[in-house]
C-alpha cells in the first residue's frame, strides 16, 4: 500500500494492459464490458479533475514553471540524437489518460489511399489492411470518442452513419478563409473534433474556454479518462504509478507470463496475465519492447525482425500568418471548425499528404501580452490592441515516409529513475517532406495573399517542428521479417503479446493519429477476446 | 468600462480559486487561506489603478473582493502577496514617507519602472521585482484580461481562460 493506494498484484487475470491512454483504456473497456478480468498499469499519477482549473493557469500565466501535466525530470529523461531535435517531454503526458489530457482533440479517419502507398503510388509500403477492413471500426470509434462532426467534406472517405454529434458550426474567421479559398477553386468543410457540440452521458458540452490545448477545465474535450472511469465501472483494476519495467516469457520463448512493474515505495511486483496488451505509446512502447530483452531474445522482447524502434514517425506542422486589416474574431475557443483536405491525397510519389488547418487562435490572446508587456495602463491596453485583433493564420499537417534510420533506441549512457537506459529519439527531414512542406506554405500563402494578408510568418522546412504524434515503431505487417505486430495487433513473436497504439502504423499519412489508434484497439480487443 | 459581479466570478474562476477541492501537485493549492490584510488589498487596488486602463471604473471593488475571495482559497498565495507588498513598501521607503498604496497615481507608475518591475520576469521565487511582477502586477493583468470586460476592451469577449460558451466565435465583429 502507498498513500492508501493498493498496489500489489491482483491474481492472475485475463488481460494486463500497460498504459492508460485512449489506446489501453479503450482495449480495458472493451474487456472488461465482455465479462473479463482486466488490471491496467500506468506509469504515471490520476489526475484530480478539479485541478484542472489550476493548470490552466499554470499554462496562461508565465512564470510557474511547472509543467501543465507534470511531465519531465529522472522519470522521463531521454535523449534526442537525430539530426533533428525532438521535445518528447511536450509531446506527450503520462498518467491516466495519457496523453489526450493534453491534445488537441482533432479526430479524423485516414483516407483509402493511406492504406496503399505502394501499389497506387510505389511509394513506402502498404498496410496490410484497407481502409474497409478499418471502416467499421472506424464507426465505432467515432461512437466511443463522442466525435463532433458533419459528412460535408467532399474529399473524405465513405461513412455508413453520420457522426455521434452535429459538428462544431464555422467561426467568424472561417467565413473570411472561405471567400478567399472559393475564388482559388479550394473546397472547405468541417472538423471532425473529438469534444462535446451537445452534452452527453459522460460530459457537458463545450463552454469554450478556449484552452484545449493542454487542458479543458469542463471535460468537455474527450480523454481517455472517461475509457478508464468506464472499464473501472465494469471491474477493470487500474493502478497508477507503475511503470511497467519489463515483461517476462516463459522457457519457450512462446508467451508472456508477466509484467514486471514498480510502485513508488521502490518495490517491484510482478503482474501475471493470460493475455498482455503493450499501449504506452509511440515511443515508450518500443522502449518497453526493448528493455524486456532476455537470453531467448537478446535483441528484446518481440524483435526477430529488428524493427522494434524503426521507421519512427511524426507528421509536419506547416504554417503561414500574418495581419488583415480587418478583425478576424481569434481565440474565442481553442479548436479549429474548418479544414481542407483537397491537397491530401497524392498523384504520384513525389510529395505527401498535406491536410490544411484554419486555425482559429492565431497570435496572442490579450492576457499573453499583458502578462508579458513592458508598459501598463493605456499603453499596455494600446500595445494590446495592436498585437490582438487582426492576426489570421492557415496551418497544417504534412506527410513524411517512414525511413528506417529514424527511429527510437535505448541510450546506454543515460538511466531513467528506475536505472532503465532512456529512450533516445533519433529524427530527421528527408528532401521529400521538405518539398512537401514547401508545398504546403506555397498554397497556405496563396490563401492568405487572396485574402490582402501582410504576411510576416512562415513556419517551412527550417523551422518546422513535429506534431507529436508517434508513429511506426512496431509496425504491423504479414511477413514476420518486415513487421512486428500482425494485423491482429498481435506480435509475431509472441502468441499473447498484442501492441496497440500508433506504433503499429505502416505509414501515418497526414491525419491526427488517435481515431486510428481507437480502431485499432477495437480491433485487438476482438482479437484479444478471441483469443481468451 | 464597468467590471460586475460576473468579471469576479470569472476572475475567481480562471484562477482556480472558485474551485473547491484541493490540489496536491499544483502551486494553486487549495489549503485554509488566511485574510488578506487591508494594507495588503489596498496596495493592489493602488497597483490595479496603474495597471488597468484608465476607462475602467469600479477597480476598487473588483480588486478587494477578487483578491479576498482568491486568499480564502489558497494561504500560499495569500503569503506571496503579502511578502511582495512589504518589498514593494521597503523600496518606496528609500524615497518616501508613505507607503506605495499612498502614492500619488503618477508616481505608482514611475516606482514600478525605477524598480524596473516593468522589464522583470514574472518569477514566484525570484528577487523582489520578479515575485513584485508575478504576485500583484501578472496577478492584476491575468484577473482582467481574462474577463470578458478587459480582454472585450480589444474585442475579445470570450478570452481564453473564461468559459464563454461556443457563440461568440461565430459572430462578426458588428453583429
Ligand atoms: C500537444 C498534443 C496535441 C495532440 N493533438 C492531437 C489531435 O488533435 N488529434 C489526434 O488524433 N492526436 C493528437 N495528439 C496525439 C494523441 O495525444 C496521441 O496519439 C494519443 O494520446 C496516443 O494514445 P496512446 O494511448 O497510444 O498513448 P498515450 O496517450 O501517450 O498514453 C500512453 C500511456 O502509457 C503510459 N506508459 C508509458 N510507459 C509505460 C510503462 N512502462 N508502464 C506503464 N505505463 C506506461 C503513460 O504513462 C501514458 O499514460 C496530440 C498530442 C499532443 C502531445
Ligand atoms: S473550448 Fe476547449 S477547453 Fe474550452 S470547454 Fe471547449 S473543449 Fe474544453
Amino acid at each position: 500500500m502507498n498513500g492508501g493506494v493498493d498496489r500489489t498484484p491482483s491474481g492472475r487475470v485475463d488481460a494486463c494492459v500497460v498504459g492508460a491512454g485512449p489506446a489501453g483504456a479503450l482495449v480495458a473497456a472493451e474487456l472488461a464490458s465482455a465479462g473479463y478480468d482486466v488490471v491496467v498499469l500506468d506509469a504515471g499519477p490520476r489526475f484530480d479533475p478539479a485541478d484542472r482549473e489550476a493548470r490552466m493557469e499554470r499554462h496562461l500565466r508565465p512564470g510557474d514553471r511547472e509543467p501543465v501535466w507534470d511531465m519531465g525530470g529522472e522519470r522521463d529523461a531521454y535523449s534526442a540524437t537525430g539530426a533533428r531535435e525532438y521535445p518528447l517531454n511536450a509531446a506527450r503526458v503520462k498518467g491516466v489518460g495519457g496523453s489526450t489530457l493534453h491534445w488537441q482533440g482533432m479526430v479524423m479517419r485516414l483516407h483509402e489511399q493511406d492504406f496503399r502507398l505502394d501499389s497506387e503510388l510505389g511509394v513506402a509500403t502498404d498496410w496490410p489492411l484497407s481502409y474497409d477492413d478499418l471502416r467499421p471500426y472506424y464507426a465505432a470509434a467515432e461512437e466511443e470518442l463522442s466525435v463532433a462532426g458533419a459528412s460535408d467534406n467532399p474529399f473524405a472517405p465513405p461513412r455508413e452513419t453520420p457522426h455521434p454529434l452535429p459538428a462544431f458550426p464555422p467561426s467568424y474567421s472561417d467565413s473570411l478563409f472561405a471567400e478567399a479559398c472559393e475564388e482559388l477553386g479550394i473546397a472547405t468543410h468541417s472538423v471532425p473534433n473529438a469534444r462535446n457540440s451537445e452534452p452527453t452521458d459522460e460530459g457537458g458540452a463545450c463552454v469554450g474556454y478556449g484552452t484545449c490545448k493542454p487542458v479543458c477545465p469542463s471535460g468537455a474535450k474527450y480523454d481517455a479518462t472517461r475509457h478508464v472511469a468506464r472499464a473501472e465501472a465494469d471491474g477493470a483494476r487500474v493502478v497508477d504509478r507503475a511503470p511497467v519495467q519489463r515483461l517476462v516469457h516463459d522457457d519457450a520463448g512462446d508467451r508472456v507470463t508477466a509484467a514486471v512493474y514498480a510502485t513508488p515505495d521502490g518495490t517491484e511486483h510482478r503482474q501475471e496475465a493470460r493475455e498482455f496488451v503493450v499501449a504506452a505509446g509511440g515511443v515508450e512502447t518500443p522502449r518497453l519492447l526493448l528493455l524486456s530483452k532476455s537470453e531467448r531474445y537478446p535483441d528484446g522482447l518481440a524483435n526477430s525482425s529488428g524493427l522494434v524502434g524503426r521507421y519512427f514517425t511524426d507528421h509536419l506542422f506547416a504554417g503561414v500568418g500574418g495581419t488583415l486589416d480587418e478583425p478576424t474574431r481569434q481565440k474565442h475557443v481553442g479548436f479549429n471548425t474548418t479544414e481542407s483536405h483537397q491537397f491530401y491525397d497524392r498523384s504520384d510519389g513525389a510529395r505527401g499528404a498535406i491536410k490544411l488547418e484554419f486555425l482559429n487562435y492565431a497570435g496572442p490572446a490579450p492576457a499573453d501580452v499583458a502578462t508579458g508587456a513592458e508598459t501598463f495602463g493605456d499603453d499596455l491596453l494600446a500595445e494590446i490592441r495592436g498585437a490582438y485583433g487582426n492576426r489570421i493564420a492557415v496551418g497544417g499537417l504534412v506527410e513524411q515516409y517512414p525511413r528506417a534510420e529514424n527511429r527510437v533506441r535505448l541510450d546506454p549512457s543515460r538511466t531513467d529513475a528506475h536505472g532503465n537506459p532512456v529512450p533516445d529519439v533519433v529524427w530527421s527531414l528527408d528532401r521529400r517532406t521538405r518539398a512537401t512542406i514547401e508545398r504546403a506554405n506555397e498554397i497556405q500563402r496563396s490563401i492568405l495573399e487572396e485574402m490582402g494578408t501582410d504576411v510576416d510568418w512562415t513556419v517551412g522546412p527550417e523551422n518546422t517542428g513535429p506534431a507529436f504524434h508517434h508513429m511506426g515503431t512496431t509496425r504491423m505487417g504479414t511477413d514476420p521479417d518486415e513487421s512486428v505486430v500482425a494485423p491482429t495487433l498481435r506480435t509475431h513473436d509472441l502468441a499473447n503479446l498484442s501492441v496497440v497504439g500508433s506504433s503499429a502504423f505502416v505509414t501515418g499519412g497526414a491525419m491526427n493519429p488517435t481515431l486510428t489508434i481507437a480502431a485499432l484497439a477495437l480491433k485487438a480487443s476482438d482479437h484479444v477476446a478471441e483469443r481468451l | 468600462m464597468e467590471l460586475d459581479r460576473r468579471d469576479l466570478l470569472t476572475a475567481l474562476a480562471a484562477t482556480g480559486a472558485g474551485s473547491t477541492a484541493g490540489c496536491s501537485s499544483t502551486r494553486r493549492q487549495a489549503t485554509d487561506g488566511g485574510d488578506v490584510s487591508d494594507h495588503d488589498a489596498d496596495t493592489l487596488v493602488a497597483l490595479a489603478e496603474v495597471l488597468y486602463p484608465s476607462s475602467v471604473s469600479n477597480v476598487g471593488e473588483f480588486v478587494r473582493e477578487y483578491s479576498l475571495e482568491r486568499v480564502a482559497a489558497d494561504a500560499e498565495y495569500a503569503a506571496g502577496v503579502a511578502e511582495a507588498v512589504g518589498s514593494l513598501d521597503e523600496y518606496v521607503s528609500e524615497w518616501h514617507d508613505v507607503p506605495y498604496a499612498e502614492l500619488p497615481t503618477v508616481e505608482r507608475g514611475e516606482i514600478l519602472r525605477h524598480m524596473t518591475v516593468d522589464t522583470a520576469d514574472p518569477d514566484p521565487d525570484g528577487v523582489a521585482r520578479e515575485r513584485i511582477r508575478y504576485y500583484l502586477v501578472n496577478e492584476l493583468l491575468y484577473a482582467f484580461y481574462t474577463t470578458p470586460t478587459g480582454a472585450g476592451l480589444v474585442g475579445l469577449e470570450n478570452p481564453p481562460g473564461h468559459p464563454g460558451g461556443t457563440r461568440s466565435y461565430r459572430r462578426g465583429p458588428d453583429s
